[in-house]
Formats: structure tokens, C-alpha cells, sequence
């Protein structure tokens, strides 16, 4: 049994369409990755999964259970951790725990053992009695993501886990995400940073304008790109100024033409040329047509 | 699916009163505040103090019950924590009537400081306590359900607040709290007959001071439609909204 089955998912918001007849599955104890731009339709997939928003039209299956008949039996075998760390701010680390434990049911005896288990496990026991909001942002997201497993789903659902995140509070919630696969955790994420999907996913889907236009795992996305090089330009301008472009290509002679044309246009001098190996990136741009510098523009970068 | 709805109600109940009713501001805000307009009254009318208990208690059930409640859901949709409990296993009546509990529990309580108050001054002997018990849950469930249709019809906190207070300062009024509805011009009597807070006054009166028994019953029945009325009306209105 698949973990996640969907056939034409596809939602509406006021005639825009922002999913568009999705058909994918994950796999049971898998990895899975939306990897996109703003607006491509992620974040309206993962409220459709966990029944925040109405699919227009299509079905689902989580865990075997129809989305549109089953959702309160979903709810209670799934973990959300949405975008923005929204757990209470008047109540403390620990009992926004126990709240979130009582919600699903959690037995009484269990719950105040298990919120102090997550606490540790999150590095968060010397916050235990702090309120939420005078925790830092990076703690706020590991209570969340601690919020959201203290009921021990079956499917995590994780969107943009580390966006906005210091490099090591970044670092330390993908460890844990790895570590979720390794306990039989089904993880669903969403992500603009192509090397944070490159490093925690089993199977990525490159999804644009709403529709998937490649799923496979990294080593297969690069593969449908295998046949094209990347050439790879450094150059600076007469005032000190250096910056780097990708040209990718299967003729390697024309990307590099390409490569000194542009160069020369703008008025750069070249000061090395190199051809590499493809990268997820290049795979992203060749897939999606999109330029590589939208998912840097639009969350500051390629990760941490 | 019913123990999951009704553990849902009562940890959201638990988590609000813990969360936003029990702040020294609202607990202020709901016993001082009818207090003061009452003693503003009675001090224009000190031979009728004791006429002015039913209403006190009215205003009191009102301004405790729905303070908060008209702005909890638009805060929680405004910091998206309200995202939390629609991801919970739980239905969205049972979601919304966790959340009217918890706004009934703290008016009722406030409510009840009052009523040892007047009990310590005018005595027990006339209470109809059944009639008492009834008519403030059924005030309170019915202010708290119109609180929860305020905050779940608008966007902004600001905006919740102003659109209570337009329902409320009428309400004050209008709803035979200070001045009897009979005595109101026929415009206004008829207005006021539309209003949750003038059935609240006169089942209220009836058990505290007596009356006409068939007044009271009446008001029970109309307070039980208008909280019925706003909770279904709320429920559809938040249903819509998150679909």
C-alpha cells in the first residue's frame, strides 16, 4: 500500500489553477520532495493532503483511506509541520506538547513522559517552561516539527522545514528528518532548496505552474539531463567584480560560444572555463525551463 | 469520531481559559466593567439597586462570554495557530464548540462572582435556582455563540472588536437592563425584542426576583434558538472560509 496515491489533484483559487491534475504516489517509509518556485503549487498540494483546502477536482488516498471520505481517520495517522512555526505563544514548550498530544488522543500517561522525551530529543529541555514566543526562530521550528510527532504519525508532512533557519538549527532539522526515514517515517516535503532535496530525498518532483514535470530520484533527474554538459565561466569586470554562469548544453563547443559571446557583451573578461558533471540545478533548469537564479531570488539562495 | 470530537472540545476549552480568559485584563474587564455602569445607575437611582441585579448579571454573562470570543478565532487565523486545530482529528462543529465553551465557562464564572455579591446583599430567599442555572448557561451559550459568529465573519482583530461593540452598546440599552422594554418607544420596543440580552434580563429577573413564569420560558426558548442559530451560523461561516 502507497503511503500517498493521487490521481488528477487538481485546485482552483477564484479561475487560477494552482494544482493541475496531479498524479504521483510516495512510497511507504520514503523521502519524497515537491521541489519548486513560489507559486508552483506546493504548499496547495500539502493543505490538500492534510484536509486544509478542497481538491476542485481528483482524488487521494493517504494510507490507503479516501481523502474525501476518510479525513478525520487521516488526520489522526499524519504529522503537519505548515510553513509558518504556529504553535501558541502564551503556552509553554511543554504544554504545547501535551495540547498537541491531547488533540490526537494521546493517552494521558503517555503524554507528559513523551513531551518530555521530544524536548530532549530537540535539544529544547532547558526551554521546557519558556513560552513559545520568547523561544528563537530556529527552536520555534523544532517544536513545531516536535508538536507535530508527538503522536507518532505514520506520514510527516513538512513545508519549507528549514526556510529562514541559522545554518545550524538548518542542519539539525534535517538531520532529524533523515533519522525520521530510518524509523519507518513516510516524509512528504516541500522545499526551495535544491541542495536540501538533493541531500534528504529518496525521489524528488520538479513541480511548476501546478503540474509535475519530472519525478525520479536525484540520480535519474541527472540522468535525463546526462547527455548535456555544464560549462562553467568565471569572470570579472575591469572594477574587481567576479561572478560565475552556467551554460547547459549537450553541444559543449556552442555552450562555451555562448558562454564567451555573453561574456564579451557584457563587457566581462573570461578568466577560466570549465565543463562539469550535471548537476540537480542543471537538471531543474533543463526540466523546468525555469533559470536556476529564480529559486535563488526567491529564498535567498542556495541553503546554507 | 464523538470521543475524538469531545476530547477536542474539552482541550481546547482547557487551552483557551489558560491561554487568553484567565489574564488579570479580561477577568478585570468582565466584573468591573458591568459593575461600573450599573453603579453609575444606581447612583442616578439608588431606591431601584436591587431591580438592577438581573441586568447586572445579563451584562456581565455578555461582556465575560464575549470579549474574548469575538476576537479568539480571528487572532488564531491572523497567527495561523487556529491551522493547528483544523489539522486535528476532531470536526469543525466540535472545533467551534470548544471554542464556545471556553468563553461560557469564563462568563459564567465572572458571572458568578456577581451573583455572591447580590446574594451577600439582598439574600436567596426569592431565587428560582433551576430558572437561575438555566437562564445563565443558556445567556451564556447564546452570547458566546454571537461572539464566535463576530470572529469568525471578519479578518482582523480590530475589526472583530468594533463589530461587537456595534452588537453590545446597543444591546446595553435597549435590552431592559436599565430601563424596562415596555417603557422604550414601540420602535425601539420591537428592536429590542430581536435581541438575545432582553431575554437574558427577563429570565434572569423572573428567577431573582420573580415574575411571570411563562416569561422565563419563553426567554429560555428564544436564548436556546438564537445560541443554536449563531453556532450553526458560525459553523458554516468558518467552513467556508478554510475550505
Amino acid at each position: 500500500m502507497s503511503a500517498i496515491e493521487t490521481r488528477g489533484l487538481t485546485r482552483y483559487y477564484d479561475g487560477l489553477c494552482a494544482v493541475d491534475h496531479l498524479d504521483f504516489e510516495v512510497r511507504r517509509g520514503e523521502v519524497f520532495g515537491f521541489l519548486g518556485p513560489n507559486g508552483a503549487g506546493k504548499t496547495t498540494t500539502i493543505r490538500m493532503l492534510t484536509g486544509l483546502a478542497r481538491p476542485t477536482s481528483g482524488e487521494a488516498r493517504v494510507l490507503g483511506l479516501d481523502l474525501a471520505h476518510d479525513l478525520p481517520r487521516i488526520k489522526r495517522r499524519i504529522g503537519v509541520v505548515p510553513e509558518a512555526s504556529n504553535l501558541y505563544d502564551e503556552l509553554t514548550a511543554f504544554d504545547n506538547l501535551v495540547f498537541s498530544m491531547q488533540l490526537y488522543g494521546v493517552p494521558r500517561s503517555e503524554r507528559k513522559p513523551r513531551a518530555a522525551e521530544l524536548l530532549e530529543r530537540f535539544r529544547l529541555a532547558e526551554k521546557r517552561d519558556a513560552p513559545f514566543a520568547r523561544l528563537s526562530r530556529g527552536m520555534k521550528r523544532a517544536l513545531t516539527v516536535a508538536a507535530a510527532l508527538a503522536h507518532r504519525p505514520e506520514i510527516l508532512f513538512l513545508d519549507e522545514p528549514t526556510t529562514g533557519l541559522d545554518v545550524a538549527s538548518a542542519r539539525g532539522l534535517r538531520q532529524t528528518i533523515a533519522g525520521l526515514r530510518d524509523q519507518g517515517v513516510t516524509v512528504f516535503l516541500t522545499t526551495h532548496y535544491l541542495e536540501e532535496a538533493e541531500r534528504l530525498c529518496d525521489r524528488i518532483a520538479l513541480l511548476v505552474r501546478g503540474q509535475i514535470v519530472a519525478l525520479d530520484t536525484v540520480d535519474g533527474l541527472k540522468a535525463q539531463v546526462q547527455s548535456a554538459m555544464a560549462v562553467e565561466v568565471t569572470l570579472e569586470n575591469g572594477s574587481g567584480g567576479s561572478e560565475t554562469r552556467r551554460v547547459v548544453g549537450e553541444d559543449v563547443a556552442a555552450s562555451v560560444r555562448t558562454a564567451l559571446a555573453q561574456a564579451e557583451e557584457d563587457g566581462w573578461r573570461v578568466l577560466a572555463v570549465n565543463t562539469i558533471r550535471p548537476t540537480l540545478e542543471d537538471a531543474f533548469v533543463q526540466l523546468t525551463g525555469l533559470g536556476a537564479e529564480i529559486m535563488r531570488a526567491e529564498k535567498g539562495g542556495k541553503g546554507l | 469520531m464523538l470521543s475524538d470530537d469531545l476530547r477536542g472540545m474539552w482541550a481546547i476549552m482547557l487551552k483557551d481559559l489558560r491561554a487568553y480568559y484567565l489574564k488579570p485584563p479580561n477577568v478585570s474587564w468582565g466584573i468591573l466593567f458591568p459593575f461600573a455602569f450599573v453603579l453609575a445607575f444606581v447612583i442616578r437611582d439608588p431606591g431601584n439597586l436591587g431591580g438592577l441585579v438581573p441586568g447586572l448579571l445579563a451584562l456581565t454573562l455578555l461582556f465575560g462570554t464575549s470579549s474574548m470570543e469575538a476576537i479568539v478565532i480571528t487572532f488564531e487565523q491572523q497567527t495561523g495557530a487556529l491551522e493547528r486545530l483544523l489539522l486535528a482529528p476532531l470536526r469543525l462543529p466540535a472545533l467551534l464548540a470548544g471554542k464556545l465553551l471556553g468563553g461560557m465557562v469564563f462568563g459564567l464564572v465572572t458571572a458568578c462572582v456577581v451573583l455572591i455579591v447580590a446574594l451577600a446583599v439582598f439574600g436567596a430567599s426569592q431565587v428560582n435556582w433551576l430558572l437561575l442555572i438555566l437562564g445563565m448557561v443558556l445567556a451564556a451559550a447564546a452570547f458566546s455563540a454571537m461572539g464566535a459568529l463576530v470572529s469568525v465573519s471578519v479578518k482582523e482583530v480590530f475589526e472583530a472588536q468594533t463589530l461587537a461593540n456595534i452588537f453590545r452598546f446597543p444591546m446595553m440599552f435597549l435590552g431592559g437592563v436599565f430601563v424596562p422594554v415596555t417603557s422604550l418607544p414601540l420602535g425601539l420596543q420591537v428592536v429590542a425584542r430581536v435581541l438575545p440580552l432582553t431575554y437574558a434580563v427577563e429570565v434572569l429577573r423572573v428567577a431573582t426576583v420573580g415574575g411571570e413564569r411563562s416569561v422565563a420560558i419563553v426567554g429560555l426558548v428564544v436564548l436556546a434558538a438564537f445560541a443554536s442559530v449563531f453556532y450553526g451560523l458560525a459553523s458554516w461561516v468558518l467552513a467556508r472560509r478554510v475550505a
